[in-house]
């Protein structure tokens, strides 16, 4: 599948199709979902506050989500020269950007009115924010260098560099102790969290997902023509 | 459904105004480089049959 798919014409062709039912499914999750947010109930010790866990978590949960793809697509770059792998890890890192630093911004609002503060130097932030130092990182380097093949070679390793630090944003509420509440959804014995907030918070996950998915499909798409672009330049000018 | 978030309105509707703000500009953004980058790729896919 994945060679199949390292065409990019044949990539175009499978893909192209799926982007505006991938958009109506992402409308259609978030209406959904928005309306599950403010129809659960208030939580006894959060009050209105719970909602923010609505954006919050899967802001969190995609942030890791996308960092991890965007590893795989570089070790296939790397290792197996995939000729889309880079496209790819390329098209991920500002979509994972943008759900890190809402997870971090969201994460102090709501941190203000129930730690008091809005920001520890804990395991959980503190690694959060290296994980969107990364992703920051990632960008910059690729946009700093000129050459496609070099930049695709030292943003794969700085891609795989960076997920070391993927276990250490998940474990780091159990190793440290932090503010942050810990792990509360994937639990020995299941969830703790009411069934009434869990419903919510699954619709706005896959909300999410599906915007991750149509934005990859476009961006991917987008990366596909300006590669052709830059090919058809550079074919004319050897002419 | 409720949408009086009483004393933490700035905090719940900040996350999500913060949230629907950045999304949206992360579409908009995403589908405009698209549809940018096609047009280029199409004006010089025709310069070169023109010629």
């Amino acid at each position: 599948m994945i060679n199949f798919l390292a065409n990019p014409e044949r990539f175009t062709r499978v893909t192209r199709p799926l982007r505006p039912w991938l958009a109506g499914l992402t409308t259609a999750l978030f209406v959904w979902g928005l309306y599950l947010c403010f129809a659960s109930p208030e939580d006894y010790q959060q009050g209105d506050t719970v909602r923010i866990m609505y954006v919050h978590v899967p802001a969190a949960w995609m942030g890791l989500t996308v960092y991890a793809a965007m590893g795989v697509a570089s070790f296939f770059g790397l290792i197996f020269r995939h000729a889309l792998a880079d496209a790819a890890a390329k098209a991920m890192a500002p979509i994972g950007a943008v759900f890190t630093g809402l997870a971090l911004l969201t994460g102090a609002l709501w941190g203000m009115p129930m730690w008091g503060t809005p920001w520890q130097w804990d395991g959980r932030m503190t690694s959060e924010l290296i994980l969107f130092l990364f992703y920051i990182g990632y960008v910059a380097l690729h946009a700093s260098i000129e050459d496609e093949v070099r930049a695709a070679k030292s943003t794969a390793i700085l891609a795989l560099v960076g997920l070391v630090n993927l276990p250490i944003v998940h474990f780091s509420v159990q190793w440290w102790n932090s503010l942050h509440q810990g792990d509360s959804i994937f639990v020995k014995g299941g969830p703790t969290v009411a069934p009434d907030m869990l419903w919510p918070l699954f619709v706005m996950v896959a909300a999410y997902h599906a915007l991750f998915a149509w934005l990859f499909l476009v961006r991917i798409d987008s990366e596909i023509l300006a590669r052709k672009y830059r090919a058809l330049r550079a074919r004319l000018s050897f002419n | 459904m409720d949408l009086d978030m009483g004393k933490y309105v700035v905090f719940v509707w900040g996350c999500y105004g913060a949230t629907a703000v950045a999304l949206a500009a992360l579409i908009v953004m995403s589908l405009r480089a698209q549809a940018k980058r096609r047009k280029v790729l199409e004006a010089l896919q025709a310069a070169v049959e023109t010629k």
